[in-house]
C-alpha cells in the first residue's frame, strides 16, 4: 500500500513539474498578493501582529488557488477512471494528500521568504514557535483542502465553490495559526503555545481520519 | 480457481429516468457476455456497474473467488477495462503511463511485462513518445496495454474497436479469444459483428421492452 501511495505522489509530482499547471500560477499569485499588500500599506507603519494575519490571508488564498488541482485536473481530463481501476480509494487519497503536503510546504517556504524580505516590521522573535505553527498549519490546511477538493472536483462551479466551502472548515485552523504566528512575533516560548499545538495536531488528526473514512463514498460517483 | 460474477436484480435509474431494470446473470471463467442495445440503452452504465465504477440503484453485483465474496474495494485487482471515456495521462509517454499503472498496482518485475504488452498492442516502437502525440487509434491500443498489464481475470471492453484500423481490430479479436480461454470477457457494443466475440448476449432494449425478462443464462 505504501509503495502505491508513493507511486501516486510521484506521478502527481512528475506531472506538475512537466505541465506546471499549478506551480506557475501559484507563485505568480503569491507575488501579486504580496505586491498588493506592499502598495496598499505604502507609507504606513504596519504592526507585526497585523502582518501575521495578512501572512495567513496570503497562504489561505494561495492554497485555495492551487491545492484543488490534484483532484480537479483528474476530473477535467477524465483520468479519474484510470485511478479508480488501478487501486483502492484510500491509496489515491493518501497519495494526493502527500502531494498537497509537498505543495503547501513549498508554497509556505516561498511565501515566508518573500514576506521576510519585503515586510520590514515582520520580525519573528521565536523562530521555533513560528516554524512549528507554519508546519502544523500547512498540514491542517492541506488535509482539509484535499478532501474538499475531492468533493468539489465533481461540481460545475469548482473555482468559486472551493474557497467558499473551505473557509468555514478551515476557520478554527486559521484562527489558531494566526494566533500562533502573532505569539512568535511577540517572542512567546514554546511552552506558552502548547494549547495551540494541541488544537493544530487534533485538527489535522480528525480531518485526516474523517477523510479516510469518507473518501470511498466521495471517490466513487 | 473458481471465479464468479453474479448480477442480481440490478436496476439503475438517474433520478426519474429508468435506464434498465432486473438485470440478472452469472459469469464464470470461460464465459463471455456481449451487452447490446441502441445508443442510450445503458450499455456503458451497465459495464461501469459491473466494474464497480457506478453503484446500482437496486440489486447487487457479487464477485466471488472460490465461493468467497470479494470486497468491492478489491475488484480492481481482477478487472481490465477498455472504454472510450477512459483517459490516459497525455503528458507522459506510453511507457510511462504503463510504468505508473504498474507501480500504483504494486506489480513486481513489471519492466518485462510492460515491454510484452507494448509489443502485443504494437506500440513498442512508439513507447517513448508522449501520449499527447498519439493518434486516437494508438491511444486505444495503449488502453488495451493498460488493461492487460496485470493479466486480469475479467476483461471489460466498451466499444472495443472504436478508432482502430483493420490491424487493430484483428488485435482486439485475438485478445478477446485469448481472454475467453482463461477468464471472463464482457463486451458492450452496438456493432452486430462485435457481438460475435461472445458466447452469450444480453440486449438491454429487449430487456426494457419485455420488462423484467431475463435474457442471459
Amino acid at each position: 500500500m505504501l509503495s502505491s501511495i508513493w507511486a501516486i505522489f510521484l506521478k502527481d509530482l512528475k506531472s506538475e513539474l512537466r505541465t506546471r499547471y499549478a506551480l506557475n500560477a501559484l507563485f505568480m499569485f503569491v507575488v501579486v498578493t504580496i505586491s498588493m499588500i506592499l502598495f496598499s500599506t505604502a507609507g504606513e507603519v504596519v504592526s507585526g501582529t497585523l502582518l501575521s494575519g495578512l501572512l495567513w490571508v496570503v497562504i489561505f488564498f494561495s492554497a485555495m488557488s492551487g491545492l484543488s488541482r490534484t483532484f480537479v485536473s483528474e476530473e477535467d481530463r477524465g483520468t479519474v477512471i484510470f485511478l479508480q481501476l488501478a487501486t483502492r480509494p484510500s491509496v489515491v487519497y493518501f497519495g494526493k494528500l502527500l502531494f498537497n503536503f509537498a505543495l503547501i510546504f513549498g508554497l509556505n517556504l516561498f511565501i515566508v521568504i518573500a514576506y521576510l524580505l519585503t515586510m520590514e516590521n515582520f520580525k519573528v522573535k521565536s523562530f521555533d514557535v513560528f516554524l512549528v505553527g507554519l508546519i502544523l498549519g500547512g498540514i491542517g490546511l492541506a488535509s482539509a483542502s484535499t478532501i474538499i477538493a475531492a468533493i468539489i472536483a465533481k461540481a460545475n462551479t469548482k473555482g468559486t465553490l472551493y474557497p467558499v466551502l473551505s473557509f468555514p472548515v478551515l476557520l478554527p485552523l486559521l484562527m489558531t495559526t494566526i494566533n500562533m504566528t502573532q505569539l512568535s512575533i511577540e517572542g512567546a516560548t514554546f511552552s506558552e503555545t502548547i494549547g495551540h499545538l494541541r488544537i493544530l495536531i487534533s485538527y489535522s488528526a480528525v480531518v485526516i481520519i474523517a477523510s479516510y473514512l469518507l473518501f470511498d463514498y466521495i471517490w466513487k460517483e | 480457481m473458481d471465479f464468479k460474477i453474479t448480477l442480481k436484480n440490478v436496476r439503475k435509474n438517474f433520478s426519474r429516468l429508468l435506464v434498465f431494470d432486473s438485470v440478472n446473470f452469472e459469469l464464470t471463467i470461460g464465459s463471455s457476455l456481449a451487452i447490446a442495445g441502441k445508443n442510450g440503452s445503458g450499455k456503458s452504465t451497465l459495464v461501469k456497474i459491473i466494474a464497480g465504477l457506478l453503484s446500482p440503484s437496486a440489486g447487487e453485483v457479487i464477485y466471488q473467488i472460490d465461493g468467497k465474496k470479494i470486497d468491492k474495494l478489491d475488484w480492481f485487482k481482477y478487472i481490465g477495462f477498455v472504454a472510450p471515456y477512459l483517459q490516459l495521462y497525455d503528458e507522459f509517454t506510453g511507457y510511462e503511463n504503463l510504468e505508473i499503472l504498474a507501480r500504483i498496482r504494486g506489480l513486481k518485475n513489471y519492466k518485462n511485462k510492460i515491454e510484452e504488452v507494448l509489443k502485443r498492442v504494437n506500440l513498442y516502437a512508439r513507447r517513448d513518445d508522449l501520449v499527447r502525440g498519439y493518434s486516437s487509434g494508438m491511444k486505444q491500443r495503449l488502453k488495451y496495454a493498460c488493461a492487460l498489464l496485470h493479466e486480469p481475470i475479467v476483461l471489460i471492453l466498451d466499444e472495443p474497436t472504436s478508432n482502430l484500423d483493420a490491424e487493430g481490430v484483428e488485435m482486439v479479436w485475438k485478445i478477446a479469444q485469448e481472454q475467453k480461454k482463461k477468464g471472463i470477457l464482457i463486451v458492450a457494443t452496438n456493432e452486430a459483428e462485435e457481438l460475435q466475440m461472445c458466447e452469450e448476449v444480453i440486449n438491454l432494449d429487449e430487456l426494457k421492452l419485455k420488462s423484467r425478462e431475463q435474457i442471459v443464462k
